[in-house]
This record gives structure tokens, C-alpha cells and sequence, in this order.
């Protein structure tokens, strides 16, 4: 289909899966952590913040490294998983969806910490007068209003996530139909004699991917806030 | 649910930023204004009354039940004091349409035996036109009518007003304190309000508190109060 090979069509695939699934598992630490840092005051909380950012202001390949000191077979997390769970990260493409969520995370973070801190809090407190317990003010008040902002953070992370190469590459190889995300086999086609024309053909593919995720987020932005009619 | 068993204690401290708010009052008058210059802790009484905001010390009950007391560390939280607040500015649910925003708080309270019908709280506030509207589209005056939608239909035991006139032209002003009697006549919810003009509270309270520098100067009916 559209000329692809096998190859590029399971880079493809393998991209958007990585990308997905790093970023759908890391929305809902990224949504505690935002609302922590927003909100909530405790000690620890700055050094939480600057953890929680340093993918962004690091060399990949160094959070790549790190990852591997971590999650890698012989990591200190990555060998209990493995001996306890037979679940292992190294050389899987779980491996390249934990280092593209990784990387995409403190921009997620970002924009969903500053949909939080841009709420009128005193929307929150009519909430309560009104009966709404805090559970129910954060579902019907505070994440329908920062939505937008969360959809830009969860665009953000995929983007980031799509284009990621060093902490993958670093983390868990180059491995065709594995690990070989489209930057990987971009970098691959780049290398080899006559690869030119397919390396442009996907770095289109990612052009393409990233404008529809665009759009796609538009779309649903502009339905969620005609949507939401609990009270009808 | 009728005004006349509604009695309202309040006795409340706190010390802030070398502010000290020092008020106590008892009130079973259908309309209470809390009225003073800008400043001299009338909203922070509201605020404690209505549970978002903890005095240092006090006791705050209505109708017998204890929604605050200090001294045996009882904070009823506000989201179950059945409260209705009508803020300053309104605070409507920008995300919301106007129905939606009038039927939040009736959707927590539905069971509640105390409800107030839907559509006359709509008739009485002459909301019906805007109702598919959102609230960034209202006038200020729609805004107010709406918050007082929401707060009624809450299923309150008392209604809480900031400043329901402030910003409103005469005409406007006129029409709303209207509708305050109003509110205080057909649905029986006794009203605590707060304000600095002197004419809000002759023509609506039958009961009003001076607070001055965090401090009651003075208590009784409006003429006793701010003479004749």
C-alpha cells in the first residue's frame, strides 16, 4: 500500500504504537503530578519538579543511559521485574514506549500543570456551596476546563514521542520490527547506499502522522466542550 | 423550611496578616444584611458560613445544627451545608450553558424533600430565553439572575449574598432588589446579605449588622441601627 515496504510499514506501525501507548500510560501520572505541582504544597516539591523536567533539558542519549542503569535487564528495577514478573524492557518495544513516554512526559506535564494553575479556583468553591464534593468538582468542573490544555500535553507527548530517537536507540537498540521506530529506520535508510529516497518517504510519513494528530485534537477539543451535559 | 425557624449563629475569630475579625451575631429575620464599609470582613462572614473559609475559633449553626465549632473541632465541609451562595461575581461554569449551570447544584441535592420547583425559580428569575446560552454570552445583570438560579435551586436552608447590587446601574439595581423580595417571599429561603449602601438595606432587611474593622458596632433593624 502507497509503495511502502514491509520494512517501513512496521516502522510505521511500530511508531504509532510506541507513541500511543508511552503516551496513554503516562497521562495519568502526568495528571497526578500536575495537579500536585499545581495545587498541593509539600516539601520535596520543587526537586519533584525539576526530576520531573530534566528529560527535557538532558541529552536523550543520557536519559536513554539512565533508563538503561534503571530499566535494563541488569537495572535495579529492570532485573526485580524481570525476576519476579519474566516482564523485561530491554529490546522490546515496551522498552522504546517507556523511553519515548519518558521523553514526552514534562511536556505533557507543562501543559497540564498550566491548564490546572490557569482555573479559577473560585469556580471550585461555587462547586462545593452547590454540593459537589472535591472528586466530583474535579470531574465536572476542574477537568472539563482544563481539557484544552490537557489535549495540548497529551499532542505534545505523542509528537515528542513519534519523533524520539536517542534515549530509544540508547535504551533499547536498533532492532528492525522491534525497536525500529521511524527516526530509527530514517537514521537506518541514511546509512545505507541508495536509502535516500526511503528515509524522505518517511520523514513525510511523520509529517503527515503529526498534522492529523494536530487537527485530530482540534476536532475533539471543539466536540468535548459542546459535550459535556451531565445536568440535562 | 420557612424563614421564621431558620435562626443563624454566628460567632467567629480569626487574625490574619494583623487583621482581626471579631463578629457575632444571631439572626432568624428573613432578610439579614451584613453591612459596613469595604474591607471590614463582611464577605470573610460569609465565607465561614457558607464553610470555605475556617475561622481560628467559633461556632456557626443554623437551625440547630452545628456547621462549625472550633472548640469541638466539628467542621461540616461546605459541599454538605446546604448552603446556597450567590457570589459577587457570579462564578457560573464558563463550560456550561446556563441550564446546565442552574441545574448543577439540584443534581446533588435531588433528593433532597426541600426542592424547589424548577420552572418557577426560572419564571420568578425570568431566565427561560437564555438558557441554552453560555455564560460568557450574559449580560451582568443575566449573570447575577442566573448565579441566584443556581443558589435556589440548591435546595438551600439559607441563601448568601455578596454585594447582589454592587455594579449595576440604577435601573438594573432597582429590578434586582425586586427580585431579592421576591425570592424572599414566594420560596420562604431566609437571606443573608452583604452590602455598603445604606438604601439596599432600608428597603430589603428586616435585620442588619454593622461591622466595622472586623467588629459589630451594631445589631438590630434598620431604622435602630442606622437611624431614621
Amino acid at each position: 500500500m502507497f509503495g511502502f515496504s514491509p520494512d517501513e510499514w512496521t516502522a510505521i506501525l511500530l511508531s504509532l504504537r510506541v507513541a500511543t501507548v508511552g503516551t496513554l500510560v503516562g497521562l495519568p501520572i502526568a495528571l497526578v503530578a500536575a495537579y500536585a505541582l499545581a495545587r498541593w504544597r509539600f516539601p520535596g516539591k520543587v526537586l519533584l519538579d525539576g526530576i520531573l523536567h530534566l528529560p527535557l533539558v538532558l541529552p536523550p542519549v543520557v536519559t536513554g543511559y539512565f533508563l538503561l542503569l534503571t530499566f535494563g535487564r541488569q537495572g535495579f528495577i529492570g532485573k526485580q521485574l524481570y525476576e519476579t514478573l519474566g516482564f523485561t524492557f530491554s529490546f522490546r518495544w515496551t522498552g522504546a514506549a517507556l523511553a519515548c513516554g519518558v521523553m514526552g512526559f514534562p511536556l505533557m506535564l507543562r501543559a497540564i500543570r498550566l491548564s490546572f494553575e490557569a482555573i479559577d479556583r473560585r469556580l471550585e468553591t461555587a462547586a462545593s456551596t452547590l454540593g459537589a464534593n472535591s472528586w466530583w468538582t474535579f470531574a465536572l468542573v476542574t477537568m472539563p476546563l482544563a481539557l484544552p490544555g490537557v489535549l495540548v500535553g497529551v499532542i505534545l507527548c505523542f509528537a515528542k514521542a513519534l519523533g524520539e530517537f536517542g534515549a530509544t536507540i540508547t535504551f533499547v537498540s536498533n532492532i528492525p520490527g522491534e525497536t525500529e521506530t521511524i527516526p530509527s529506520a530514517i537514521y537506518t535508510y541514511t546509512q545505507v547506499p541508495g536509502g535516500e529516497f526511503q528515509a524522505f518517504r518517511l520523514a513525510c510519513v511523520s509529517i503527515v502522522i503529526a498534522m492529523v494528530a494536530l487537527i485530530l485534537s482540534e476536532v475533539l477539543n471543539r466536540r468535548i466542550q459542546k459535550r459535556i451535559a451531565v445536568f440535562e | 423550611m420557612t424563614s421564621e425557624r431558620t435562626a443563624l449563629s454566628v460567632s467567629v475569630f480569626q487574625k490574619r496578616n494583623g487583621f482581626t475579625l471579631d463578629v457575632a451575631f444571631e439572626s432568624e429575620s428573613p432578610l439579614t444584611a451584613l453591612f459596613g464599609p469595604s474591607g471590614s470582613g463582611k464577605t470573610s462572614v460569609l465565607n465561614m458560613i457558607a464553610g470555605v473559609l475556617r475561622p481560628d475559633r467559633g461556632l456557626i449553626a443554623l437551625s440547630g445544627q452545628v456547621l462549625t465549632d472550633t472548640s469541638k473541632r466539628i467542621f461540616v465541609p461546605p459541599h454538605r451545608r446546604r448552603v446556597g451562595y450567590v457570589f459577587q461575581d457570579a462564578q457560573l461554569f464558563p463550560h456550561l450553558t446556563v441550564a446546565q449551570n442552574i441545574k448543577f447544584g439540584q443534581w446533588f441535592r435531588r433528593h433532597e424533600q426541600s426542592a424547589l420547583p424548577v420552572d418557577t425559580v426560572i419564571d420568578v428569575l425570568g431566565i427561560e430565553n437564555i438558557l441554552k446560552r453560555r455564560p460568557a454570552t450574559l449580560s451582568g445583570g443575566e449573570r447575577h439572575r442566573v448565579a441566584l438560579a443556581r443558589a435556589l435551586l440548591s435546595s438551600p436552608q439559607i441563601l448568601l449574598m455578596d454585594e447582589p447590587l454592587a455594579g449595576l446601574d440604577d435601573a438594573r439595581r432597582q429590578e434586582t432588589m425586586g427580585l431579592i423580595e421576591r425570592v424572599r417571599d414566594e420560596f420562604a429561603v431566609p437571606i443573608v446579605f452583604v452590602t455598603h449602601n445604606v438604601d439596599e438595606v432600608r428597603r430589603l432587611a428586616s435585620r442588619v449588622a454593622r461591622i466595622v474593622d472586623g467588629r459589630v458596632t451594631a445589631i438590630g433593624t434598620p431604622t435602630e441601627v442606622l437611624g431614621r
